[in-house]
């Protein structure tokens, strides 16, 4: 490449990299400086100190990790709550999206659909707020149980209801807004498809089953794929909102033992070393699904 | 398809219960939240309230109103969200812009896609990116809210998805004319990308207003909280009695369950006041990814 060629190149481009250099920079900060920072698992690091000067202890953190007695019953928590949640919220959505696809009167499906996608816009603190209330002792849910005859139950203080509380109040969050893709989905079936079925003699439910669900199925499959990326996330916000020392034993999850560990106990180090455990195996995951998206449904982000 | 069946008809009705129960399922904890805030505590606390105000009163808000803390608190969180926007989205064109282009117009567009997508794949988890914070001396100030999510990578793939279909003629006959990169962007990209820069915004308003647990995390002087963690740390501390003799009439009609209802119902307003605006675009904001066949 001759010089001339190169600075007129330079001439045109340098425009390109004088806009990105801004938000690179960003990014380079406050997303590549904390993968760097991830060596503070690896050392007894002090605030003080930095990354550069902390002593270094090798794998002495991951060792000190693997043998709290509590972290594998984080672990459990974890996979238990977001792969309940990702089924429980699949299934909701799915239902929803074909029965919400059933409704005739266009005026009414669209304040149906108005309603019930409103809940994913509010906050964890809002929501939390809301359960919090609906669902304390004295909240509407106990005063509606103890109307009827029932006995009135701790559904925020009960270890071992305390995972369905969190699945099924995100489900009620979230169903709504999930079925948009399954909605879009189903719109893109032929037509014809129905039509043949229905000269086969196919009733609604048989299409529905042989008709629907498989037109939807590169979707289903698809999205349960991605959400399987994030099955180490099982929802920081709603939890820290929801949950109290009293259901640690089956409420808590990676993030918020995180948190704690790092944030309100200074534990640093041993609190980062299960940051880090958590992204590798998120990389892996995150990774790892969207290739399969990709490669066997041609799915693409751009 | 027209359908009257007997059986048919029998579903319909079926269907629309079941979305009339599913609508109210969704509406009634807001609607009783917002009962609670607007009802005496000696009502609520009896056990009265359920859909409607009993004993109705606007002392809760009146309270609230009258604290300093929550004043600041909000004053905080519209700065945040001016701000946070603002920067948000001029990061995300300034982003999107350049990695929009041909590699054979943009000679390092490959490795700067992969420096943007890899930080969704891998991050350096909460600790580290803590300590960064701290070290970039951001704690207790508003820039902690805004600057460690300035580009938000998501956005920027949508945008760029987005300018990507922009007719390449534009831009050709602009060149001729002699306007730089700058100046298509200005006056080319930007005005055809009006309803997806429209989405954006509304979208980064929303997830600015609704953040709590950065304001939590950066923040060491309650002070300096953002509405939704002030509001937070309100709920989730244990009930006190906030009140002294002087005020026991007071008592009887607010409580902290009452306060606590107000509040929230406050921080729900914006949300309430810009989803028809919300719901006239998100579905557009989906269109993100797409799968063929």
């Amino acid at each position: 490449m001759n010089s001339i060629k190169t600075s007129s190149r330079f001439k045109r481009e340098w425009p390109l990299y004088a806009m990105i250099s801004v938000p690179a920079l960003l990014v380079l900060i406050y997303y590549y400086g904390p993968m760097f920072g991830v060596v503070m698992a690896f050392q007894k690091f002090e605030p003080a100190l930095g990354f550069l000067r902390s002593k270094f202890v090798g794998l002495g953190n991951f060792e000190r990790l693997f043998k709290l007695p509590d972290i594998w019953e984080v672990v459990r928590n974890t996979l238990f709550i977001a792969s309940m949640k990702i089924i429980v919220e699949t299934i909701a959505a799915i239902l929803v999206a074909i029965l919400l696809n059933e409704i005739q009167r266009k005026k009414f499906k669209r304040t149906v659909q108005t309603i019930i996608y409103a809940p994913y816009f509010l906050s964890w603190v809002i929501l939390g707020g809301i359960f919090r209330d609906i669902l304390a002792a004295d909240g509407l849910v106990n005063n509606l149980l103890t109307a009827v005859g029932m006995e009135s139950y701790n559904f925020l203080g009960q270890p071992k209801t305390f995972p369905w509380v969190l699945i099924l109040t995100e489900t009620w969050q979230l169903t709504g807004f999930n079925a948009i893709v399954y909605l879009a989905a189903i719109a893109n079936i032929d037509p014809n498809l129905y039509e043949a079925a229905a000269i086969d003699g196919a009733g609604r439910l048989k299409q529905t089953w042989y008709v629907t669900i498989p037109g939807m199925s590169s979707y289903i499959v698809v999205m349960l794929i991605l959400n399987l990326g994030y099955i180490l996330n099982a929802g920081l916000d709603q939890i820290l909102m929801l949950y109290s020392s009293v259901v640690y034993s089956t409420g808590d999850v990676i993030d918020t033992w995180v948190y704690r560990a790092g944030l309100q106990n200074a534990q640093y180090s041993l609190a980062s070393a299960v940051g880090l455990l958590r992204s590798i195996v998120s990389l892996i995951m995150v990774a790892g699904s969207y290739y399969i998206a990709y490669k066997k449904f041609d799915y693409r982000v751009f | 398809m027209i359908d009257n069946t007997l059986s048919r008809r029998v579903f319909n009705v079926i269907n629309i219960v079941f979305f009339l129960l599913y609508c109210l399922i969704c509406l009634v904890p807001i609607i009783h939240i917002f009962s609670v805030s607007l009802s005496s505590s000696a009502s609520v606390s009896a056990g009265r309230v359920s859909l409607l105000p009993v004993d109705f009163t606007l002392k809760s808000y009146d309270y609230v109103l009258k604290k300093d803390e929550f004043w600041k608190a909000l004053s905080i969180s519209v700065i945040r969200v001016i701000i946070g926007v603002v920067v948000n989205m001029l990061m995300t064109i300034l982003a999107a812009f350049p990695l929009s282009k041909t590699t054979k117009e943009f000679k390092a567009k490959n490795f700067f896609v992969w420096f943007f997508v890899f930080t969704l794949l891998f991050s350096g988890g909460m600790i580290p990116t803590y300590m960064i914070v701290r070290y970039t001396g951001l704690l207790d100030s508003i820039w902690a809210l805004v600057l460690p999510g300035a580009v938000p990578v998501f956005n920027v793939i949508l945008l760029m998805n987005f300018f990507r279909a922009v007719p390449k003629e534009l831009e050709e006959s602009a060149f001729i004319d002699g306007a730089g990169y700058f100046r298509i962007m200005w006056q080319i990209f930007l005005p055809v990308s009006l309803p997806a820069l429209a989405t954006l915004t509304v979208f980064t308003m929303v997830s600015h207003w609704n953040s709590w647990f950065d304001g939590m995390i950066y923040m060491n002087d309650a002070r300096n909280y953002p509405l939704q963690t002030y509001l937070q740390a309100i709920l989730v501390s244990p009930n006190t009695k906030l009140m002294t003799k002087a005020q026991a009439e007071l008592l009887r009609l607010i409580s902290d369950r009452t306060l606590k209802a107000a509040q929230v119902f406050i921080a729900a307003i914006p949300i309430l006041l810009v989803y028809p605006f919300l719901q006239r675009y998100f579905v557009s904001g989906l269109t993100l990814g797409s799968v063929k066949g």
